[in-house]
């Protein structure tokens, strides 16, 4: 009931190898894994291979099947065209120690550098309480199965061995971020830590990681990114810098620059309070004189300041977004076109008869 | 030969298996302040206790607050037909909540409880909801936070040391294949690393052996590759014991559908969060097959089964959740009646009976398997699945309190599947992950006070070493053999279709001819290639393990004329109380496997008093019941 398929396999060591091909017998349902099984019964019993639980539960089977990292018991052959050939290479990220298995310890070093759970003081086992919705974002990352795709793709050390010594890597940035997220823990920096010693100021988010994770975990926007945001040291952060350049911000204090002034002077008058469009907020009375045409020297909006955080910082805000942009600098409240009540601009003619 | 390098390592013990028992035990090793090593067949992290997706039982009381140790002793008594190490059952039932809680100062996060507790689920057999839990991959849980403990020791050995070696190391991808003795004493483990086939040697006093089960001997079986019996095998070649071997279990649903990833499970929470079984008519077939023994838990009809869902304390509980040994027999039942799903299995249903996103939300890892692996909607239709083999309740027979290895041997310690009489006949679904917790402990511990005790160490045979070289190296200088892949297909096919769920004498009996044959090709297995990174040769090496292991099972099977859990004889249907207070004792005497009877050893008073006379009449011989009324006499006066 089979159909011969053909496959390319990386055959070698450490000291070089080239691709191989084989053409073997696939049944309906089966994944690439089985292929190679078949291989390893027939051909090629001595084909190196890690495996394990060929549930996409453990993370072993690691390979790069026609170029994509994918763990290979998840690959299902109905994939692929019946005749296109099928290419199987080692993760090329980690050297070789044969075939398909490569020396992943680097992740291992990682994963022994990243500071462990800190335990609260004074809470006696049995004793832990924390609410279900603080557990989740810390059990998404718990979900890896240290397949290290992820580390694999990540470009900052795929290709690049001179940034390995001070990159941890997606795989140990939601570690840390997990345990930043953990409501017991008692060690307070992770972050700072993350940023300081792990390198995440190299990662420039492109989600490649996000994209090969085999559990769907949202390593870029729900790890990296929150933690990147929220670092208080930005200097070593290309796109904390970048975006300060856009911003045109890091210059002067702008929490304290208009927005005092206005909600001094709404408290002050006790009128409505005011919306922003246009980058600015004004009072209705001004609204009114504008429609009607007669107050050339009402008072002009001052602009807003950016929404900043605590550290007076300007969140990512583009990368949090839906859309892939910088967000509207009108407000992110503003449908347009904007009705007319709310335009800031009236015509001197408008209201004069038209002859 | 005796050129071949062997490299050194110095170690106070020696952990062979780095899964949940493993894991726990070199902590224990490590915290006494033992230099430990871990040995683990594959990476660090990917051990099988990754694919327990259930929970961990431990009676907490978190959600039902009724439950405690007693029940859940009464329980796990009940699951495993009362031919259970009853102390074992009782230390499991009493310290599970405490190695629960202690995962959560090691960083584990389970899903809580209203008021932030561990929440706990229901699983077959328990009586109250008792599994801690995340989600539907708390193995995976438990390894993670195992692994990361260990990390944490090192950071501290880091800092104390400048090492992060100095006390605790893990060898990831290293092979044990023999145990080396100084008269009857442990006194190292000889193996290889998988990645370069160099050789390796171990001087340690005290070895714990948790690696784990012999599934691998089955064609259709839930278990990874690394299920080769390595620990019972290299058990019983220094001299130790294995009991119960008879007793497998067959997780009564595995996938059948797609071929590729036939035998992959599917918990006992989709049954647990209301998933039903139908055969091909549409029929809920699961109330025909309620043994008389649980008519007093288990509902006879839909209209209770349902209601037990939202209202456990008024319903009995629905037949689906009925020990994992009934469920596999009435499938298996079920699909010998021609009643069965075109790929030889029954159909699962929760798609009809929870809302899609309920069921995504309650178990999320078993709709993302089947949609990823198997391209089927949970969500929308039914699974076909059918009984798979998953565990092995037998095991080395080892002192309750300590886990030290019975027979001849000493300093030989064993924790988890590998050790046997926690489960008796048929385990529990969540009594596994406790059960690695609980006993990895007292194993780490006690191997730990072994070594601090012993006044001399002891030395390493020189010959053993040469000897144990020898015949790693064998399959590779051999040319002529069979390959190891075709050997283990014929065992495995020996084994599911000669010794699985259902045995008949004349099977059982043939199965004994064809492993005595097979012994003979095994022993002259050859495998292509060098020593690097060489699966074949790995399994070659392994395939002895795996035989030694099936005769085992096999020659008790035969022995033991009853039906009991994990042991179906279709020439014997029926329970025999007599049998019950024997344990089928395998020794090695030369190769040759030697089976003894061993009386059970018999519960303490307090301990039978926590059962109804009624229900251990189904169980114990009438000279056993006379004594509980004399008993329960005195009790009253």
């Amino acid at each position: 009931m089979g159909t011969k398929r053909q496959f390319r396999i990386w055959r070698g060591d450490e000291t070089g190898g080239d691709l191989q091909d084989y053409s073997v017998e696939v049944n309906e349902g089966e994944v690439v894994l089985d292929v190679i099984h078949r291989l390893q019964n027939t051909e090629a019993p001595d084909l190196a291979c890690r495996w394990n639980c060929k549930a996409g539960k453990c993370g072993s089977c690691s390979m790069e099947i026609n170029g994509k990292p994918r763990l290979s018991c998840m690959t299902r052959m109905s994939t692929f065209e019946e005749d296109e050939t099928v290419t199987v290479t080692p993760l090329r990220t980690f050297p070789v120690i044969r075939d398909l298995v490569t020396d992943v310890s680097f992740n291992y070093e990682k994963a022994r550098e990243t500071p462990a759970f800190a335990p609260p003081a004074g809470v006696a086992p049995g004793e832990y309480r924390m609410q279900q919705v603080d557990v989740e974002r810390s059990q998404e990352f718990r979900k890896c199965i240290e397949c290290f795709l992820c580390q694999n793709v990540c470009h900052v050390i795929r290709d690049h061995e001179e940034n390995k010594p001070a990159f941890s890597g997606p795989r140990f940035f939601i570690r840390a971020a997990e345990l930043d997220m953990h409501p017991l823990d008692a060690k307070p920096d992770r972050k700072e830590y993350a940023q300081a010693e792990m390198g995440l100021g190299f990662c420039n988010i492109t989600k490649c990681c996000t994209e090969v994770c085999p559990e769907h975990i949202k390593i870029t926007d729900n790890g990296i990114i929150p933690m990147k945001e929220r670092v208080v040291d930005r200097r070593y952060d290309p796109l904390v810098w970048l975006g300060s350049k856009i911003f045109r911000r890091g210059q002067v204090p702008q929490t304290s620059v208009t927005s005092g002034h206005h909600s001094g002077t709404a408290t002050a008058s006790g009128e409505q309070p005011v919306h922003s469009h246009a980058g600015g907020s004004h009072d209705a009375r001004s609204e009114t004189q504008a429609q009607q045409g007669v107050n050339w020297h009402r008072e002009v909006p001052h602009p807003t300041a950016p929404a900043v955080d605590a550290n007076g910082k300007l969140p990512l805000t583009e990368l949090t977004l839906d859309r892939a942009a910088a967000p509207s600098p009108f407000g992110d409240d503003v449908k347009f076109p904007l009705p007319p009540q709310h335009l800031n601009f009236a015509h001197p003619q408008q209201d004069e008869p038209k002859h | 030969m005796t050129e071949t390098r062997i490299e050194r390592h110095h170690y106070d013990v020696v952990v062979i298996g780095a899964g949940g028992a493993g894991l726990r035990a070199a902590i224990e090793a490590r915290l006494a302040g033992k230099k430990t090593a871990i040995i683990s067949k594959s990476l660090f992290g990917k051990a099988h206790t990754v694919m327990a997706e259930g929970g961990a039982a431990a009676a907490m009381g978190n959600v039902n607050s009724r439950d405690n140790w007693q029940v859940h002793y009464r329980d796990t008594m009940r699951g495993g037909k009362f031919l259970n190490n009853f102390r074992m059952a009782e230390l499991h039932a009493k310290e599970s909540p405490q190695r629960i809680w202690e995962l959560e100062t090691y960083g584990a996060l389970f899903d809580r409880t209203k008021d932030g507790k561990i929440s706990q689920r229901n699983f077959g057999g328990h009586e109250y909801p008792r599994l801690a839990h995340v989600g539907d991959r708390t193995g995976l849980e438990l390894i993670r936070t195992l692994q990361q403990k260990i990390v944490s020791l090192q950071q501290e050995d880091m800092q104390e040391f400048g090492n992060y070696e100095a006390r605790i190391k893990v060898f990831a991808e290293t092979t044990i294949t023999e145990l080396l003795l100084d008269g009857d004493r442990v006194a190292g483990a000889f193996g290889y690393y998988r990645e370069s086939g160099e050789f390796i040697l171990f001087e340690a006093p005290a070895v714990v052996l948790a690696t784990g089960g012999v599934g691998r001997s089955y064609k259709v079986t839930s278990n990874s590759w690394e299920y080769t019996g390595d620990g019972h095998a290299l058990a019983l070649r220094a001299g130790a014991t294995l009991i119960n071997m008879e007793f497998l279990q067959f997780h009564p649903t595995g996938m059948v559908w797609p071929p590729s990833v036939k035998g992959i499970l599917v918990t006992e929470s989709v049954r647990g969060d209301g998933g039903v079984l139908k055969n091909s008519d549409g029929k809920r077939f699961m109330f025909d097959y309620v043994p008389d023994v649980f008519r007093k838990q288990y509902a006879d009809n839909e209209a209770e089964a349902d209601r037990w869902y939202t209202d456990p304390d008024n319903n009995r509980r629905p037949p689906e959740l009925l020990p994992r040994d009934e469920v596999a027999r009435a499938i298996n039942s079920e699909v010998k009646a021609g009643r069965g799903t075109p790929a030889g299995g029954v159909y699962l249903d929760i798609a009809s009976r929870l809302p899609a996103e309920e069921i995504r939300r309650r178990l999320p890892s078993m709709y993302h398997q089947f949609k990823e692996l198997a391209d089927v909607d949970i969500t929308k239709e039914p699974m076909e699945v059918g009984p798979t083999c998953h565990y092995v309740m037998g095991g080395v027979e080892v002192d309750p309190d300590s886990g030290a290895a019975a027979g001849t041997v000493r300093g030989l310690f064993a924790a988890g599947e590998v050790s046997g009489g926690m489960h008796g006949s048929n385990r529990l679904g969540g009594n596994s992950l406790s059960d690695l917790l609980v006993f990895g402990k007292r194993a780490g511990g006690h191997a730990a006070s072994y070594a601090e005790q012993l006044p001399s160490r002891p030395a390493v045979p020189v010959a053993a070493v040469e000897a144990a070289v020898e015949t790693a190296l064998a399959p590779l200088h051999r040319d002529t053999g069979e390959s190891p892949y075709a050997l283990q297909q014929d065992l495995q096919a020996v084994m599911g279709d000669l010794v699985g769920i259902i045995r008949r004498q004349s099977e059982l009996e043939d199965a004994m001819g064809r492993l005595a044959e097979l012994r003979e090709r095994v022993a002259k297995v050859s495998a292509a290639g060098g020593r690097r990174y060489n699966p074949g040769w790995h399994l070659a090496l392994d395939l002895r393990n795996m035989l030694v292991v099936s005769e085992c099972t096999a020659k008790a099977a035969l022995e033991r004329q009853e039906s009991r859990g994990g042991h179906t004889r279709e020439d014997f249907p029926k329970m025999e109380p007599k049998w019950r207070r024997v344990n089928l004792v395998c020794s090695l005497d030369g190769d040759k496997v030697h089976l003894a009877h061993k009386p059970l050893p018999k519960m303490r008073p307090e301990l039978i008093a926590l059962f109804d006379r009624a229900e251990l009449a189904k169980y114990l011989t009438d000279e056993e019941l006379a004594e509980f009324d004399a008993l329960a006499e005195e009790a009253s006066k």
